[in-house]
């Protein structure tokens, strides 16, 4: 071959590389659009859930998907007062040791076989009362479910367990199917990863790392819904990732914050989309300090007084939070409302007082200006607690006390925190939930004291009129005697200050301007999504 | 002379077949004790995960997982899962550690196929043309650009390339492999998982690109001044011919290494694009493994990748004497 000939070869080449690009340029000048089907919605649940039934784990994003198939005895309205569900109709004995459950007639499970009483009593005494992370303390009093005929369950009680009521959703507390389960290692059961419940959306597929397909339920008992045909959920795990999606148009909802803290206002701003606060009154996230009594500085009280009088959490609420956190007055937020109590020690931002009482407990600044160090260690997820752990350092340094930042994964903090007490200060998520004797007791009452155990009180605080209060309240079954009992609870833990509580971080729901009822109840995300379009 | 050497190969095969099986074992024993280290373990990452766990719970956890066997106990059954090829179950995932793998692995092949063909071909067309251009306009620029790729994170490059190409002019996706609301499969889903990997294949190759762009110009600098280029040239060849059938095959042995050590690496070399792009390969699968305290899941990718380490480096070996017959095996 000459080498004239070879050249053109070349050249051919160059003009084949050139005209596959332009091919490739021209198919990509279409613009691309998701050929999202009527009657479909996309949204992204952040991280990926590991698994599909919250029964067993209670992560947020297992709650949220599992939310959609299976369900619970009862719904909450804004109020948090119980709405029916797979019950119609349920009463308290007046001592509190029995609930008594009407069923919805003519639920049937995704597989076609009835619901019935059964299916209740194995639920709660086989699976949530022994695998399910919160169930194993919430159901711990339940001693049988009776099952007088299929549509009527009783759960009986050793105890008055009031906090009962709050914690039946589905989400939180699924009802499955026994035969499905029965007989089966229940941990390992196939259908955790694909489940069958009673929910309007029924499993299709659970591409890991990708996305999870839900379609509509066609034998739901509520006739005429879900108005979806199908759910699409699309894993993101990049946030900015998150805010392209939902600018091309290809996502359409996400919750629990799917967007970086500071593109909320952008979003709010923008007529395309709409921003959520409410959604998450029942899980009640709060991000505070817990103090380890055990450190010498840190077991006296005027240095836990000191150190909360010297942040300036309004300031630390714009700055951090951008503004979307809820400013703590004590450990009770205000989306409790049969609860808070703004009645408490109260600690407004004084550097003169918080100086004053680091005088008076004895610890004076050294030439630096330093009266002592404390370390602060807080789990990786996100940027904000980054930020968080930035501001309280500049905060402390103010008035003499030098703060060392640890940020560690979420296993390494576990350890640290809960398995070896080895921190001062630390920073982490505290979940309330709907009810203090759930989500509260496990951090003031010296009783949940246990070494290894995570979320509970690693403080080592223990106060005998506390224990005493919280192991009362958990058992009162008149409201209003409880509700005091709570007020009492909230004056002794600001006197006390074993936990600084800082902020209620508001978790937005961001969704496309064409959604409607993504949120429509304190359930937020996690709630069934039966009224939930896109028009 | 000619008959030994044809043995040569499958004796020299054999030799480091051998050699590979002993490095990998090497490998999982070394993962298996370094990964003790990390503080916490998967019971604790769930527990973290749901906010709350009793005793109990975690107990229970802890046997599943098989944390609650002695240390030498966990090991044999790590080691004894590999030389089975039976990798177990993630308890964490539920679902067994094979069938996490075999789902997670072909994203990242095509991906990183696609980004080391894009990056390969570009990158010597680039290096030929700049070494060609030594010092003129041409190479000023190609130069330039390679050490911007290079500084850049990708990263950033794939964030600002979502931002230009999908929001802003809506020709491509944002993220995933394939549009979920349409049915799969077809000659419409080749297209669309097409349309879905430009981006990524773009945003991984840039980052190779600029490697591969500097080590074969650097290559054909020191080539090009060679007594047998001079020959070529005088003999009166064209300047084309001359670079791409004379010089770059004698340029080009650095390139093929550096290229083994990437696809060798492919499976957790592209974590973060993975990451933007929202693209469900293993590099996400083997870091969310590594955050959840997941061993039997992180050893099993570490096994798995120090085994394509092998493979990739046994195919450069192979391949060198082809490139260039001078080469020997030994």
């Amino acid at each position: 071959m000459s080498d004239d000939a070879k050249s053109a070869i070349l050249l051919d080449r160059r003009q084949l590389l050139l005209l596959g690009s332009a091919a490739l340029a021209s198919g990509a000048l279409m613009p691309y659009a998701a050929s999202a089907a009527e009657g479909t919605l996309v949204m992204t649940i952040n991280p990926e859930p590991n698994a599909m039934v919250s029964a067993f784990n209670t992560a947020s994003p297992v709650a949220v998907i599992s939310g959609k198939m299976t369900e619970g005895l009862l719904h909450y309205d804004f109020d948090l007062k119980p709405q029916p569900a797979l019950a119609t109709s349920w009463e308290i004995a007046p001592d509190g040791l029995s609930m008594t459950f009407k069923l919805r007639d003519g639920v049937k499970w995704h597989d076609g076989k009835p619901f019935t009483s059964a299916d209740v009593a194995y639920s709660i005494m086989e699976i949530l009362k022994q695998h399910h992370p919160r169930g194993r303390g919430v159901f711990a009093k339940v001693t049988a479910v009776e099952t007088p005929d299929p549509l009527t369950a009783i759960i009986k009680l050793g105890e008055p367990t009031p906090a009962l009521l709050y914690a039946l959703a589905g989400w939180e507390s699924p009802m499955l199917p026994k035969h499905v389960y029965e007989g089966t290692d229940v941990l390992r059961n196939p259908a955790n990863n694909a489940p069958i419940g009673t929910g309007p959306f029924k499993f299709v597929e659970w591409q890991r790392g990708s996305h999870i397909i839900l379609e509509k339920n066609p034998d739901y008992w509520d006739k005429g819904k879900p108005l979806l045909d199908k759910l699409f959920v699309r894993i993101y795990p990049e946030p900015s990732a998150r805010v392209a999606a939902f600018e091309a148009g290809e996502l359409h909802l996400g919750g629990d914050g799917p967007i970086p803290l500071n593109e909320v206002k952008r979003f709010q701003d923008n007529p395309a989309f709409k921003v959520e606060t409410r959604g998450t009154e029942m899980n009640n996230s709060l991000d505070v300090l817990e103090t380890n009594l055990r450190n010498e500085y840190l077991a006296k009280p005027q240095v836990r007084k000191a150190l909360m009088h010297a942040v300036n959490r309004d300031l630390m609420a714009k700055t951090v939070w951008y503004g979307l956190a809820e400013i703590l007055t004590g450990p009770i937020p205000k989306t409790l409302p049969h609860f808070y109590s703004a009645d408490v020690p109260a600690y407004p931002f004084d550097v003169a007082k918080a100086e004053a009482l680091l005088d008076e407990a004895g610890y004076k600044k050294d030439a630096k200006g330093t009266r002592f160090k404390l370390r602060l260690i807080y789990p990786t997820v996100g940027d904000t607690y980054d930020r968080a752990g930035q501001f309280l350092r500049q905060q402390f340094r103010k008035v003499g006390v030098e703060l060392e930042l640890q940020s560690v994964d979420v296993p390494t903090f576990i350890r640290r925190v809960y398995g070896e007490y080895d921190f001062d200060l630390s920073m982490f998520p505290a979940s309330v939930t709907a009810d203090p004797s759930i989500g509260l007791q496990r951090f003031y009452q010296s009783g949940a004291i246990k070494q290894g155990t995570p979320f509970v009180n690693a403080s080592g605080y223990k106060n005998p009129e506390m224990d005493a209060l919280l192991l009362k309240a958990a058992v009162e079954p008149d409201a209003g005697k409880r509700a005091a009992m709570f007020k009492r609870f909230q004056q002794i833990a600001m006197e006390d200050l074993p936990i600084l509580p800082l902020v209620r971080p508001i978790y937005v729901t961001v969704a496309n301007a064409k959604a409607k009822n993504f949120v429509t109840g304190p359930e937020g995300v996690r709630s069934h999504y039966a009224t939930l379009s896109l028009d | 002379m000619s008959a030994p050497r044809r043995n040569l190969p499958f004796r020299f095969i054999g030799k480091r077949i051998l050699q590979a099986v002993l490095t990998i074992l090497g490998i999982a024993i070394i993962n298996f004790f370094l990964l003790q280290l990390a503080p916490g373990d998967a019971a604790e990452a769930l527990a973290g995960e749901a906010g709350t766990a009793d005793a109990g719970y975690l107990a229970n956890l802890r046997r599943e997982f098989g944390l609650d066997r002695p240390l030498w106990e966990q090991l044999a059954t790590f080691l004894m899962r590999i030389a089975t090829f039976n990798l177990g179950y993630s308890f964490r995932y539920g679902e067994t550690i094979s069938t996490l793998i075999l789902s997670r692995l072909p994203a990242t092949l095509l991906l990183m196929a696609t980004s080391i063909v894009i990056a390969l071909v570009i990158g010597i067309l680039f290096g030929v043309t700049a070494a060609r251009y030594f010092n003129r306009l041409p190479d000023r620029l190609i130069s330039l650009v390679a050490l911007l790729f290079y500084a850049t994170p990708p990263f950033w490059i794939g964030l600002m390339m979502i931002l230009v190409f999908s929001v802003w002019l809506g020709w491509a996706p944002t993220g995933g492999m394939r549009d979920i609301t349409a049915p799969d499969g077809g000659i419409a889903g080749v297209f669309d998982i097409a349309r879905h990997l430009a981006l990524p294949a773009l945003t991984q190759a840039f980052f190779y690109l600029a490697i591969y762009t500097r080590l074969v110009r650097a290559g054909m600098l020191e080539v090009l001044s060679l007594d047998y280029i001079r020959v070529a040239r005088a003999k009166g060849i064209s300047e084309q011919r001359v670079a791409y059938r004379h010089a770059l095959r004698n340029a080009v042995l650095p390139l093929v290494t550096v290229v083994g050590t990437n696809i060798g690496g492919f499976l957790g070399g592209a974590v973060l694009t993975e990451t933007v792009f929202s693209w469900p390969g293993i590099g996400r699968l083997m870091f969310d493994a590594m955050l959840q305290r997941d061993l039997n899941l992180l050893l099993s990718i570490l096994v798995l990748s120090s085994v394509f380490v092998v493979i990739a480096n046994l195919a450069v070996d192979l391949i060198y004497p082809v490139i260039n017959p001078t080469v020997e095996l030994r």
